[in-house]
């Protein structure tokens, strides 16, 4: 049987509701929150501040360390359990690896930049999420960026290709299945974290790439709208 | 003068955002070029001056430069000095020469003269490339701070919380008659009466959180008033 219709009668081409926020944690240097359907990230960014241990640091520029957490309630299934796992040190790194190209921290030698991601609640996209909600953090937290980093997930079923699969979708056992997170600078148009897990033909990571480009750049501008959310009133003065 | 121009005047820009199109402006500070366009690279309020554009910064952490005066808090003692907190990424050294305008004895116990958690006001003479903060304690006002409390605010905002020739600081110091000093790192200390100090804390989170209205000291004058008879 082929894959003819989504949950919640959602369109190939359309994503979950997505809602943002700026400046969720007072605490922090920068912070954001970033919801996408049942999959809710929460960022703060922390520093530049003094980096330790000593043998981290780099006299060139600053160090950006990225912390990815899924909480014990999260999911739907068994108790995520506490700590750091294999999958989470993987995501933290590719996470880090999709928000540097973005960065500048030449003014910050020897210093380090925090970005931690808690996820209360997620169903699939959990690293998009993060990283959409990590981007509005760090730019939040008044660093240098060239653009902002915005994600999603496309991904085939059968042979449909989809926008942000959610679970039912990336665990569909009727057909081949493939899940493709990929993060976007969506002005400069060039993308920055490409994974794949399934199997898919080259045409369709082709089109499935296309349609990446195209939410990421709907997500920018939720992302954008969140931002300039967090200082409402500025530009109606003088 | 709208050849290409998308962005106002003093509106907030987001990073990566498309400024102007076209070879007719200038990136300035904030900005870059990419191609044709100028793009915003931080978050921060568009300013236009003349043909080149560039972004005020809304927020971040404070950065030391040179000639600021900031308030440190000290974290260690050398053997020839002080280290303090300088409320940023970098600490900053206090050498014994710059250590206070009197002569300190060879051997002298350095704790005697500033304590471990103390709070001191100071200059930053000196920053180097690879962020090493030298701070002197020589120059006028600079001095080791005592009672009173510490607070901690935007660094972007010192220059709205102290006001044109310092105009807004000294309205709040006199209405309340506290004594206030406001450090360039973001850090302020406050001095009177228990409530006084209380009022002059709200007060100036108000200046913080306003910063962006205009006409913010007639409102200010205002709210001091009412505050203070309270």
């Amino acid at each position: 049987m082929a894959y003819t219709k989504r949950i919640e009668g959602r369109g190939f081409d359309e994503t979950r509701p997505i809602e943002a926020k700026v400046g969720v944690i007072k605490r922090a240097d920068g912070s954001a929150m970033f919801k996408i359907g049942n999959t809710w990230a929460y960022a703060a960014v922390y520093g530049p501040r003094n980096l330790h241990p000593k043998f981290l640091q780099d006299p060139s520029r600053g160090v950006l360390r990225c912390n990815y957490n899924m909480m014990p309630f999260s999911s739907y299934n068994d108790r995520v359990r506490p700590g750091a796992s294999r999958r989470s040190k993987e995501i933290s790194m590719v996470t880090q690896k999709a928000l540097l190209p973005v960065l500048n921290l030449d003014d910050f030698p020897n210093s380090v930049v925090d970005v931690f991601i808690e996820l209360p609640l997620t169903e699939a996209g959990s690293r998009c999420a993060g990283i959409c909600a990590a981007s509005m953090a760090l730019a939040d937290a008044g660093l240098e960026m060239k653009d902002l980093v915005s994600a999603v997930s496309v991904g085939r079923v059968d042979d449909k290709i989809l926008v942000d699969l959610d679970y039912s979708e990336e665990a569909y056992e009727d057909g081949p299945v493939a899940d493709i997170p990929v993060a976007m600078m969506p002005n400069l148009g060039k993308i920055t974290l490409l994974q794949m897990d399934g199997e898919v033909s080259r045409e369709m990571i082709a089109e499935a790439l296309e349609k990446a480009r195209k939410v990421c750049g709907d997500i920018y501008e939720v992302q954008k709208a969140a931002l300039k959310d967090k200082y409402p009133q500025m530009g109606n003065n003088e | 003068m709208t050849n290409g121009l998308l962005a106002k005047q003093r509106e907030v820009a987001v990073p990566g955002e498309v400024l102007c199109k076209g070879m007719d402006f200038l990136p300035g500070q904030g900005t870059y070029r990419q191609g044709d366009n100028i793009h915003a690279e931080r978050l921060g309020l568009v300013s236009v001056e003349g043909r080149s554009i560039r972004i005020i910064p809304l927020s971040g952490k404070y950065m030391p430069k040179r000639d600021d005066i900031i308030i440190c808090k000290v974290i260690d003692i050398t053997l020839n000095g002080w280290r303090l907190d300088t409320n940023s990424a970098y600490s900053a050294l206090l050498g014994l020469k710059e250590g206070s305008a009197e002569f300190i004895q060879r051997g002298a116990d350095l704790k005697q003269i500033y304590d471990l958690g103390d709070y001191i006001m100071c200059q930053v003479i000196q920053v180097t490339s690879q962020k090493l903060v030298d701070v002197s304690m020589r120059g006028p006002g600079l001095r080791k701070i005592k009672g009173g409390r510490i607070i901690e605010v935007n660094p972007f905002k010192v220059p709205r919380i102290i006001g044109k020739q310092g105009s807004m600081i000294s309205m709040v110091k006199q209405a309340l008659n506290c004594n206030i000093l406001v450090g360039q790192n973001g850090l302020i200390w406050i001095h009177g009466e228990p409530v006084a100090e209380q009022k002059a804390i709200a007060a100036i989170r108000k200046i913080e959180e306003e910063s962006h209205v205009s006409g913010l000291t007639e409102k200010m004058k205002d709210y001091l008033q009412k505050s203070a008879s309270r």
